[in-house]
């Protein structure tokens, strides 16, 4: 019952937590560089214009494909939260992000296309790091079942430590944050213009920004994974602790510059490595 | 069940009408009858498989005539290959055929009698889905080829071809027949003729064109499998001494419990079935078999070939698991499933993309063998079924779309949705069959992984997870291009395709979505006792709960994509240019230069093939894997003896 309760609760709030979530960097973006800032509720007006302006595109099939990745992304989350496989959730996600890709290359623009392989690159950098999450959650609890794994007896980030290094750092290609947003740029006025999104605008774009939403309250929601156990106070402690990752997220975004692709792989790949990797061959000897 | 005997022998005679008949179409029309009837007495052979109540069935205890006869012929394989290599001038290959056939000869006239009367034909789970497989793919290929090949020989490209077609046919036929002999038999003698017999049919295939370079990559491929034949020749032989008996299932029951000479026998069978499954370091011999006329690629590819070193590793699995053995062949599959991924990155020939990724796929099902536990087989069992769909479905229509767009690099398929929407379909399916969710690669990708830490293998699961990150992005990027909006300004493009390939082309389509569809059904009433069978367990590799998700995925990832394009239809919306700093000249296809000229926009995708090259990256880890096999094959044989 509860798990129907999760499941229905992510469908209808996660935009909201999203969308606050989304305001509150840019606060404290803001914040960082010396400026006001927009007020924490400017993602909802920016997505609620979008959707009252005429709708334009380029090519038509950029909205059925937009439209597949949010509801793929959608039902990503869903699963996580009915507590089924957490690979077959993964699974989900990268089939989501295909149609990301589809909606980027169909256009045939030189930006948005550029923008497009980039983020398939981003994708094949950052699923080990993913794979070797979902095959930590399974040695240290025994179950892929997100149910299961948040009913363990103690938090999971005891074994995994490397794993979760490893999954933060990942965080930042999967959130399209510098130094790793190669596939889009936040500023229009950069080498890639906004790179995978250049060519989608008015309610197309509405709806890439909600999955985006979507897809923040999942990835955190694995953050939390890691923390959650059968004591209900590791819940407040796995809050804590998501929110400070994305405070770390927002502090490297701002800290740093977009990085070379080659640079993001060799990184990405040698800390998915030592970390994550290292950290499996333990946990295989001594469990 | 005289339906054995006649699957096998009816490709043979047709083979040798095919080779008779040279006037096209009446051949033609043979082949298109031949091919049904294979098709017709598959399924009779199910119907009465099942009819039996679906349990296993040894058959032709007697068969003293037939073992002549075969003797026989694998002396005519020897001479033909005699033949060719002097012919050639590569004389040192006919040793590697002589010293076998010498070998098998001399047991079968001066070895000692067979201590047990035992069947000959052995009819179960597993047998019954490769003679599915041959049977329905090969067919199908079959007619395939009769549109294709006659485009072939008429098109200007091939103008040098000498046209033998029915030489072409008369291989076919005979490598299909092969093919069932090799998966119905039980009696290792038998199973090693119809193993010589696909290397040569295959070597025949490859040199079809008799060009300089078909020619040197068909005398690679020979060479490659006919050393695996000699590891099976004398796997054979030591075994029939050791234990007076020659059947495979005794084979594997010995090696189950490690007894000495069994252990020697399996892992030297397991090293025959890594060439024919070209693996690492014997890959090469399947990129070059691409010389080859397309059926021939889809046939070596998909349903024949090297689904027989699979088979006999699936064979061999109880044997391997757990053993030194299985380490090794798990081992150089997860290898090279990750490294000839990378190589599959590197290519833009799409071709060769898919010659890379059966490689890598085969890798994938070899290690899954390797591992031996009934999850990995379980795994193995559906790579292997929606590998020969897609894969010979690819090879069909990258043919087709060749022969129409002059070309088979992925970057000229550019905008293929517009300029041939039906051949692009069909290719975005087989693609999609290849890794997508829900599609049954994923799921198996997802037990092969599961089962790989269970074993606590740790090498496999960093091969698993490297290399299916490295796989989705080559397909992704490949399906990209087939959706971009064309930059050739209103070229048409003719679509070449004949009703016959487009018939072959369809029902592959079909079987691929079919088979996806009912996944849960085919593991539930088919895998699932298949492997049961071979393991003696009796538990579901799919748990109801994750059997349930994937349903719940393939209704969702079939519906949304399918209802969003109805609603999309529906709406409207106004076309604006794509952004280019404002020189966009019009259409979208071009821009404005520093010049003032109109220059039209190329978009490539990225290939690193200077990093990641199978040039850079191919001799190394032949030299790697080479390295493991010969120190692990050592050790097994080493450590029995001392």
């Amino acid at each position: 019952m509860i798990r129907i309760i999760l499941t229905i609760c992510y469908i209808l709030l996660a935009p909201l937590i999203g969308g606050l979530l989304d305001g509150l960097d840019r606060k404290i973006s803001a914040r960082m560089q010396r400026r006001v800032g927009p007020p924490l509720l400017q993602p909802f007006y920016d997505v609620s214009k979008l959707l009252t302006k005429r709708e334009t595109a380029v090519t038509k099939s950029q909205n059925f494909l937009l439209i597949s990745y949010m509801v793929l992304m959608i039902l990503t989350g869903a699963m996580f939260f009915s507590g089924t496989d957490i690979l077959m959730c993964f699974f989900v996600m990268s089939t989501a992000a295909t149609f990301l890709y589809f909606a980027g290359v169909v256009t045939s623009s030189p930006y948005a296309s550029i923008g497009a392989q980039r983020e398939l690159l981003s994708m094949m950098i950052y699923e080990p790091a993913v794979l070797f999450a979902c095959v930590g959650f399974y040695l240290a609890t025994g179950s892929f079942n997100v149910a299961d794994i948040a009913k363990s007896s103690d938090s999971a980030i005891m074994y995994l430590p490397g794993f979760f290094i490893a999954f933060v750092f990942i965080l930042t290609i999967k959130m399209r944050k510098s130094p790793f947003d190669l596939a889009t740029s936040h500023h229009p006025n950069q080498e890639i213009v906004k790179g995978i999104t250049s060519d989608i605008g008015t309610k197309n774009l509405a709806i890439f920004t909600v999955t985006e939403w979507y897809e923040n309250v999942f990835l955190m929601a694995v953050v939390s994974l890691f923390i959650v156990n059968e004591n209900p106070i590791s819940i407040v402690v796995a809050l804590v602790v998501v929110l400070l990752v994305y405070f770390l997220e927002i502090l490297i975004d701002n800290a740093s510059a977009r990085v070379k692709w080659q640079t993001m792989l060799k990184t990405t790949w040698v800390v998915t490595l030592f970390t994550a990797g290292v950290n499996l061959i333990i946990l295989m000897i001594i469990k | 069940m005289a339906i054995i005997p006649f699957l096998i022998i009816f490709p043979l005679v047709i083979a040798i009408i095919m080779y008779c008949t040279r006037i096209n179409k009446i051949r033609n029309a043979i082949a298109y009858l031949s091919a049904v009837v294979i098709m017709v007495s598959v399924g009779v052979l199910v119907c009465q498989w099942i009819s039996k109540g679906m349990e296993t069935i040894t058959l032709y205890y007697n068969t003293e005539l037939v073992d002549h006869i075969i003797l026989a012929a694998e002396i005519v394989l020897m001479g033909v290959v005699t033949y060719l290599s002097f012919k050639y001038k590569k004389a040192w290959v006919s040793l590697l055929s002589i010293c076998p056939t010498a070998l098998i000869a001399y047991y079968e006239i001066f070895g000692p009698e067979t201590r047990e009367v035992v069947g000959h034909i052995y009819i179960d789970y597993l047998s019954i889905l490769m003679c599915i497989i041959v049977g329905i793919i090969g067919s199908l290929i079959v007619v395939y080829a009769v549109g294709y090949m006659h485009g072939y020989h008429h098109s200007a490209h091939h103008s040098n071809v000498t046209d033998r077609r029915y030489y072409f046919f008369a291989l076919l036929f005979l490598f299909l027949g092969a093919m069932f002999g090799f998966v119905l038999s039980e009696n290792l003698l038998w199973i090693d003729f119809f193993w010589e017999m696909t290397s040569i049919c295959s070597f025949l295939l490859i040199g079809y064109t008799r060009e300089e370079e078909a020619v040197n990559n068909s005398f690679r491929a020979l060479w490659m499998n006919l050393l695996g034949g000699c590891a099976l020749a004398i796997a054979i032989v030591y075994f029939g001494y050791t234990y007076e008996n020659v059947d495979l299932h005794t084979l594997v029951a010995m090696g189950t419990i490690q007894s000495k000479c069994a252990v020697i026998c399996v892992a030297l069978i397991a090293f025959a079935a890594l060439t024919k499954a070209a693996q690492l370091p014997f890959s090469t011999w399947l990129i070059g078999a691409m010389v080859a006329p397309t059926p021939s690629s889809a046939l070596l590819h998909s349903a024949t070939m090297v689904k027989a070193g699979i088979y006999v590793l699936l064979r061999l699995s109880p044997a391997m698991s757990g053993t030194m053995t299985g380490n090794m062949i798990a081992f150089v599959g997860g290898f090279t499933f990750l490294i000839t991924s990378f190589m599959a990155i590197a290519q833009s020939d799409g071709k060769k993309v898919l010659a890379f990724s059966t490689i890598s796929n085969l890798g994938l099902m070899v290690a899954c063998a390797g591992v031996g536990t009934s999850e990995t087989v379980w795994a193995a069992i559906f790579l292997m079924m929606f590998h020969a769909i897609s894969k010979s479905l690819l090879f069909q229509d990258i043919g087709a779309t060749e022969n129409a767009l002059g070309s088979r690099d992925v970057e000229d398929m550019h905008g293929l949705l517009y300029m041939l929407p039906k051949l692009a379909i069909f290719m975005f399916i087989g693609i999609a069959g290849m890794f997508l969710a829900p599609f049954g690669m994923l799921i198996s990708k997802w037990a092969a992984l599961k089962a790989s830490v269970d074993v606590r293998n740790i090498v496999l699961v960093f091969f698993i997870i490297f290399g299916s990150a490295t796989t989705s992005f080559y397909w992704t990027k490949w399906m990209g291009k087939i959706i971009s909006h064309s930059h050739l300004n209103g070229a048409q493009v003719k679509d070449k395709t004949k009703k016959n390939e487009m018939i072959s082309l369809t029902i592959h389509a079909i079987l691929m979505i079919a088979l996806c569809a009912l996944f849960p059904l085919v593991s539930e009433t088919f895998v699932n006792p298949l492997v049961n069978e071979m393991f003696g367990s009796s538990e579901n590799v799919l748990s109801n709960q994750v059997l349930f998700t994937l349903i719940i995925i393939i209704v969702v990832v079939f519906a949304v994509p399918f209802l969003a394009y109805l609603s999309s239809k529906q709406q409207t919306q106004d076309l604006k240019l794509s952004y280019m700093n404002g020189v966009n000249t019009g259409d979208n296809r071009a821009f404005t230069d520093s010049l003032g000229n109109e220059k039209t926009l190329w978009l490539s995708n990225f290939y690193f093939h200077k990093i990641i090259g199978s040039r850079k990256l191919m001799m190394p880890s032949q030299i790697f894997t080479l390295a493991v096999i010969v120190v692990m094959m050592c050790r097994i044989i080493g450590g029995v003896f001392l």
